[in-house]
């Protein structure tokens, strides 16, 4: 247990461990976390978690709306050497694309705008846009050889976070919370945060369903801390209610919860006295997370001067950071704003000044406090962007790239994942996967044998058929693997 | 569970009875090996299927699957018992084993002759005989059950907690206290049908069974994706409680929802229930395809009919033959073709898509109605005053011949012409029009005053004439020759009388100079105007006609005055030359210049046509101004219903198009995919459509509610017992395929499904005869053996005990606090909700304003839903996103959080407070908690109450600030009655008893 929450329990050990005494309490506890299932979830469970773990929790920095890899990790000289002229046929062939750009018929290669260089004792190539993460480039394993089956931005992301390109599937965090439980009694075991660069003309919607449970029980959907006084709904008690007449409230409710309990004999009453007792703690815990007061200066000035403003990439980085710390197993932070159809020569470089250095203090944070060995980091967007130009040629200011499904980067770090490595290749002009494809049910696939799960074992029954993320496909990518 | 449920098939099977494939086998077989050995040809094993008889019993190579009476010879039976890790099935890797039960299960079915069944669901619905154990039907099978396994049903629970559970059940809403009083001293033995009939009928009843009606519709108030444009399907909502209400047989309520449009000569109402299958999401995202789009939009109303109506689960079949129930590829296709034939496309987002239906409000109707009845009114007295004119006719034609002026414009000739500026002097010109000289200001108004005409004024018409001494012979002084004119204002100056503006509309101009239109000369803004400037010069003249509102008659005594405004940012652009006239025509256009009538006048009486007559009298009519003041009155009058027509919410709704439109089986359910053609089918395995050449969505719709179609009333029972138990007679509402569970009773829900078909789909009978059953009233206490055996209380051997779903704790709440406007229908509203949510999801494109007042104290039913940020005060319930009909229990600390901290409980106990304080019989605190649970606090509880009671007292004492935040929490007023201490500490204890789990429970 955090030592930060004994004394939180200790005001409340009349109500919550003498209740537990009875023998109800535990199991009740335990269903609120999501730790218990049935009998038959139980073997699955059970089967589905033969491997040993590499892994205790995970980080995803989405980046919604799909960088460009061509701008940023894919080095592509010859897309440099092509610049301006019309991209083969031979690539285009049977390939789709984003109505977008299925109505424009001249399609020039257009060279990556800023210098890559290489970094690190992997020497692994970075562009000149992104010099935090060149830093730590050591510590990266970059896949390059990503693709989907995706070309716009929800089913996409969809598809990314659930395995299937339609709402209505359990996401990553819901089937870690529903595989592997909690680890803390007083903070969700799924969070999600979001933020934007400021002023991006195109940004994506986040949908709920992308940190939806699905069909698996609710209580495994990702909770959303928002910026601001309230980072969870209703966390805050209405107006006259102190902390204190709140205490008084809920011993009065246990009180006849109790009570109610004696004569009717229904354990359920149990987990509800569990369950608003543990709503109390959070309405502490919650709080106490989101105040950086206590955060050293050289902590707070590694993320970056944005970290001061909440609701940004940063704070929200610093934040994730507090969570994992607390026993929070899957953190889901997600920025939009990187869909730049005709802003590469400008917003792509507020994107990357928002989440360049964030992205890589959370990485030496982790690691210089011995987390980042047991927490798997991963950075990427949906899908990538296209080796041709949208837009006009001769309007550099309004260049752009299109939504491009057929071989894009992603990075990964920490918990089992070989450092300082590029995995997989992209062709020539970055269009197809030349080499090692990963699929993202592959990735899919390698996150959860991370965290010691069988993808093909850990499946939740509905409509009468074992649904599993990875839907009937996906090969773990042993290569990459520490 | 299943390993519950095979304990109780154990306890039956060892008594005796022979083992029964669907009760005892087929889940076996279908959980452990119909994945590799079942109906799916793509993934079969071994080339052996085991979920037909001629499959498990052909002759091999490796010995038939199995012997009938010979399982020692039964090649599965070989490999089940086998030791051997490589040799044993289920294979190892996929854990799935079957226990020694299990085992000797399979192999006494095999011994016993290996009797294959139909799956049961799939077998027509046949009433099972009763046994003789108990009067009503519900209470003799479920115990006969109970009695194979020495149980019996609970006691019956108390009346306060049985009016309680009803009121939830059926109204979605607690009992008032004069309900529970009432019911309590009813004595009679009808008490109980009684107060089943009371809330049958009660409009309560058609909101609270909407609501798992919308969640299955998948309905929502916002298409859903990227742009999530606001809809309007709530004239469907509202026909749903509607139609509930009243008690729509359920074949009808089908069959209008899934092909209204199609009954011959449809009405309004059953176009509108079609509403049903397009309330799917739509996607607007930029760069979507549109075929991809539509063809998910077939696909998403073909799943929500299996799973509706079928409780099958087609969407596995998009991409292969199904692996457990006998249903192919080309049956989901076949069937996706009735509802692939609409007009829509796929493209765009528009959230009022074509094909739609104006669905007035109720306000809206009676308003139309009330327009109605004013034009008849008004047409009638029309026709009298005509018939008061017309002998006057033949004098007025007189007059005009001998005025022999054919124009219809009159010039207006002016007493006195001023201008804003001295230097600047209107003179008129021969042909009555004025022209501008002298100075040459930057801006300038003209005031033109005349009398009011002889003959009645309809429309002025504005002659924008060019002129030598304009700039390159325009208009204006300016420096193109161009004119902005910024305003034109009329006034009637009547002796003794304040001067009058006359409104004009609609003017028209022969030309208008792009956004400076002639309609911005009668708008507020001064600044903007009329401009006729095209292609740098200014080389014709320019007119335009200003109609007014009312028509002018002729007054002795009278003058008009007309103020032309120029007041642009554009100097010296004022009319340079102009002319203004009038006529009594109202409908004179802009190109009339001579009157027809002249030429007509001059053909003799008798020798005119029909026409001709009509055309004549129509003029003289239109110069008699009381003619016309009506006869523009009739015109106003329909623009009104024209307005409301277009205000009218528009209801997406079904219509096939003209062209067939093919339907091929797509590969992994790919729209580029094409592969076979197929054409309009149900499904195989299910009974077939009557004998027709191009079935429809009519012939799909009426063979689900033919009797012999095994499902429709199964899955339609099945749900409402899901609504009443907490939990389904089968557990999977949405699944009744192979791998659902085999139901504790079966004859019960085949007993239901049958009775409620041979009733003519009565659904309030169906549910009277549930809630007047013994099962339904017992108590829900529950004994430790009891949960032991049987946790989920599957038997029925006690009365479900569940936490409400959170729209009806919701409504609780704004029910005891007497503040809950029972209003039924119309647009959806905005209650308070936490500053937002969604801006964060839209980024600021979406800003949720809060309504106030009565709309934020409606039912949750009628709450607002986006799509993409549903309402944040109902947790756990079906996300609107596809079609669910499953239900949600689970307690997290958020659901917690939202019903102790939104503002709306902490209002609500303060009106629960006010309420109790005056049920005088007993202490405040008393009343509120009986008025919540709806009986008396027990001795246990009574010092529990008074000492939260005195505890929050002393809290509120000793923080004068908190009390009084309490106090003005909401609109509520605060009472001047009750000590302010009393109340504060009434509402926090309220509160807390709206949070106890009593409150939140249905026992």
């Amino acid at each position: 247990m955090n030592p930060i929450f004994e004394s939180q329990l200790l005001s409340n050990r009349r109500h919550f461990f003498g209740k537990a005494a009875t023998g109800l309490g535990i199991p009740a506890l335990a269903h609120l976390l999501g730790n218990n299932a049935s009998a038959s979830e139980d073997r699955i469970l059970e089967a589905a978690k033969a491997i040993a773990p590499k892994a205790k929790r995970v980080v995803y920095l989405f980046q919604n709306g799909a960088p460009s890899h061509l701008e940023l990790f894919d080095h592509k000289p010859k897309l440099a050497k092509l610049h301006g002229e019309k991209v083969p046929e031979s690539y285009m062939e049977g390939k789709r694309f984003s109505t977008m750009s299925a109505a424009s018929d001249k399609r020039r290669l257009l060279a990556p705008i800023e210098p890559f260089k290489q970094h690190g004792q992997s020497g692994a190539t970075v562009s000149a846009l992104m010099p935090h993460t060149a830093k730590i480039a050591d510590d990266l394993c970059f896949i390059k050889s990503m693709h989907t089956e995706q070309v716009n931005h929800a089913p996409a992301i969809n598809f990314f976070l659930s395995g299937f390109q339609l709402p209505s599937r359990p996401t990553v965090g819901s089937w870690l919370s529903y595989g592997l439980g909690s680890m803390n009694e007083n903070l969700p075991t799924f969070v999600v945060m979001t933020s934007v660069t400021k002023g991006t003309s195109c940004g994506q919607i986040f949908y709920d369903s992308y940190w939806s449970s699905g069909f698996l029980p609710s209580r495994h959907q990702g909770v959303k801390l928002r910026a601001g006084e309230s980072p969870v709904l209703y966390l805050n008690n209405p107006n006259g209610v102190s902390p204190q007449l709140r205490r008084q409230m809920l011993d009065g409710i246990a009180d006849l919860n109790q009570s109610k309990y004696d004569s009717v004999g229904d354990p359920e009453i149990q987990t509800r006295i569990a369950q608003y007792e543990m709503a109390y703690r959070m309405q502490t815990s919650v709080p106490e997370l989101a105040d950086i007061s206590g955060e050293s200066k050289s902590t707070l000035d590694l993320y970056g001067p944005q970290v001061h403003e909440p609701g940004s990439f940063a704070r929200n980085c610093l934040l994730t950071r507090r969570l994992l710390e607390r026993g929070t197993r899957y953190v889901q932070l997600m920025h939009a704003g990187w869909d730049q159809h005709n802003s590469l020569t400008t917003e792509l470089y507020n994107q990357c000044r928002d989440t360049d250095r964030p992205s890589a203090a959370l990485v030496q944070d982790l690691k210089q406090r011995g987390l980042l060995d047991e927490t798997l980091v991963i950075w990427g967007g949906e899908f990538g962007r296209t080796p041709f130009l949208q837009g006009n040629f001769d309007n550099r200011k309004r260049w752009g790239r299109d939504h491009h499904p057929y071989t894009f980067t992603i990075w990964m770090a920490g918990g089992g994942i070989k450092p300082g490595m590029t995995y997989g290749e992209s062709d020539d002009i970055g269009f197809n996967v030349a080499d090692k494809p990963v699929h993202v049910h592959d990735f899919q696939a390698t996150l959860l044998h991370l965290l010691g799960i069988n993808h093909e074992k850990l499946t939740f029954k509905f409509q009468g058929r074992h649904y599993r993320l990875t839907d009937v496909h996906g090969h773990v990518v042993k290569p990459i693997l520490a | 569970m299943f390993r519950y449920f095979f304990i109780l098939s154990l306890v039956a099977t060892a008594a005796g009875e022979p083992i029964g494939f669907n009760s005892h086998i087929r889940p076996l077989l279908s959980d452990h090996c119909f994945a590799c050995h079942g109906f799916d040809p793509g993934s079969r094993e071994a080339d052996l299927r085991l979920d037909t008889p001629e499959g498990a019993f052909e002759d091999r190579k490796s010995g038939a699957g199995i012997i009938a009476g010979e399982p020692e010879k039964s090649l599965i039976w070989k490999r089940i018992s086998s030791n051997d890790p490589d040799d044993v099935m289920p294979p190892a890797e996929h854990h799935l084993k079957l226990d020694a039960e299990e085992k000797k299960l399979i192999y006494r079915w095999i011994k016993e002759g290996a009797k294959y069944q139909e799956h049961w669901t799939f077998i027509p619905v046949e009433k099972p005989e009763l046994p003789n154990l108990a009067p009503h039907p519900v209470d003799a099978l479920v115990k006969q059950k109970l009695q194979t396994l020495q149980l019996d049903l609970s006691v019956r629970a108390s009346r306060e907690t049985l009016i309680r559970r009803l009121s939830f059940d059926l109204r979605g809403l607690p009992p008032t206290p004069e309900e529970v009083s009432t019911f309590l001293n009813d004595e009679s033995p009808k008490s109980w049908e009684r107060l089943v009939d009371q809330f049958l009928a009660d409009q309560a009843f058609g909101e609270r069974f909407a609501w798992p009606w919308l969640d299955a519709a998948r309905y929502a108030d916002s298409n859903g994706f990227q742009n999530d444009g606001e809809r309007t399907m709530w004239p469907w909502r509202d026909w749903v409680v509607e139609a509930i209400n009243r008690n729509l047989p359920y074949d009808d309520f089908t069959v209008w929802q899934i092909a209204g449009d199609l009954l011959p000569n449809a009405t309004h109402e059953q176009k509108l229930a079609t509403g049903f299958l397009r309330n799917h999401a739509i996607n607007g995202e930029g760069g979507s395809i549109p075929e991809e789009n539509r063809v998910n939009y077939v696909f998403d109303m073909t799943e929500t009919v299996g799973t509706v109506w079928m409780g099958l689960t087609f969407n596995c079949c998009r991409c292969h033959d199904h692996k457990y129930d006998p249903l192919s590829q080309r049956d989901y296709y076949s069937l996706t073709s009735f509802f692939n034939q609409t007009p829509v496309n796929g493209g765009g987002g528009n959230p009022q898509t074509p094909p739609i239906l104006a669905s007035a409000s109720k306000g809206q109707l009676d308003q139309k109605k009330s327009l109605e009845v004013q034009i008849n009114q008004t047409q009638s007295e029309l026709e009298k005053l005509s018939s008061k004119h017309l002998p006057l006719q033949k004098e007025w034609e007189k007059s005009q011949l001998e005025k022999g002026d054919s124009s219809i414009w009159k010039p207006f000739r002016f007493t006195s012409q001023t201008t804003s500026d001295k230097g600047l002097v209107l003179s008129t010109l021969p042909d009555q029009s004025l022209l501008a000289t002298g100075a040459n200001p930057a801006k300038a108004t003209f005031t033109l005053t005349t009398p009011v005409p002889v003959e009645p004024v309809n429309v002025i018409r504005l002659d924008a004439l060019r002129h030598p001494s304009m700039t390159l012979g325009g208009i204006a002084r300016s420096n193109s020759g161009n004119f902005v004119l910024t305003s034109v204002e009329i006034y009637l100056h009547q002796k003794g009388q304040a001067r009058k503006q006359l409104m004009i509309r609609d003017p028209q101009a022969t030309f208008e100079q792009g956004e400076l239109k002639i309609g911005q000369t009668i708008d507020q803004d001064r600044a903007t105007g009329w401009a006729v400037l095209n292609n740098n010069q200014i080389d014709r003249d320019h007119a335009a006609i200003f109609p007014l509102a009312e028509p002018l008659t002729p007054l002795p005594n009278s003058h008009l005055e007309i103020v032309l405004r120029h007041d642009s940012r554009h100097a010296q652009h004022y009319l340079g030359h102009f002319r203004l006239s009038h006529t009594s025509n109202p409908s004179a256009k802009l190109t009339d210049h001579t009157s027809p009538i002249l030429a007509l006048l001059k053909i003799a009486d008798d020798s005119r046509s029909k026409e001709q007559k009509d055309t004549i009298e129509k003029a003289f009519l239109a110069a008699q101004p009381e003619y016309t003041k009506l006869s523009k009155k009739i015109t106003s009058l329909r623009e009104q219903i024209a307005r409301i027509e277009k205000a009218a919410p528009k209801v997406m709704i079904m219509a096939d198009r003209k062209e067939h439109r093919p339907t091929y089986i797509l590969s992994v359910g790919s729209y580029q995919a094409r592969g076979e053609e197929v054409t309009a089918n149900t499904p195989g395995i299910l009974p077939p459509l009557p004998e027709s050449e191009n079935p429809n969505r009519l012939d799909l719709a009426k063979w689900l509610v033919s009797r012999n179609h095994p499902l429709t009333s199964r899955v339609t029972v099945n749900r409402l017992w899901q609504d009443l138990f907490g939990i389904g007679l089968i557990k999977s509402p949405e699944d009744f395929g192979v791998q659902s569970e085999i139901p504790v009773h079966p004859e019960l829900l085949d007993w239901l499904a049958a009775d409620f078909m041979d009733n003519g789909w009565d659904f309030k009978k169906l549910v009277k005869i549930i809630v007047t059953s013994e099962v339904y009233r017992q108590s829900s206490k529950v004994d430790s053996l009891a949960l032991e055996r049987d946790p989920e209380n599957r038997l029925l051997a006690r009365a479900p005990r569940y936490r409400l779903p959170s729209w009806m704790i919701r409504d609780q709440a704004l029910a005891h606090s007497g503040q809950l406007v029972r209003e039924i229908g119309g647009e959806p509203v905005k209650p308070w909700q936490p500053k937002g949510l969604w801006s964060e999801v839209t980024f600021g494109k979406k800003t949720y304003v809060p309504d106030s007042g009565e709309k934020t104290r409606r039912r949750t039913l009628y709450t607002f839903w986006r799509r993409i940020s549903a309402p944040p005060m109902i947790f756990d319930n079906a996300k609107r996103e596809s079609c669910e009909v499953g239900t949600y229990r689970t307690n997290s600390p958020l659901h917690a959080l939202s019903t102790l901290n939104d503002p709306l409980y902490l209002e609500a106990s303060r009106g629960i407070a006010y309420r109790a304080h005056t049920m005088n019989s007993q202490s405040p605190v008393q009343a509120a908690f009986k008025l919540i649970t709806c009986r008396q606090p027990t001795p246990e509880e009574l010092p529990i109450l008074s000492s939260m009671y005195e505890n929050s007292r002393t809290y509120f004492g000793n923080h004068p600030e908190e009390l009084r935040a309490v106090l003005e929490t909401g609109d509520l007023p605060i009472s001047d009655q009750i000590e302010p201490l009393t109340q504060a500490a009434l509402t926090s204890v309220i509160l807390s008893l709206l949070n106890t789990d009593e409150a939140l429970t249905k026992e």
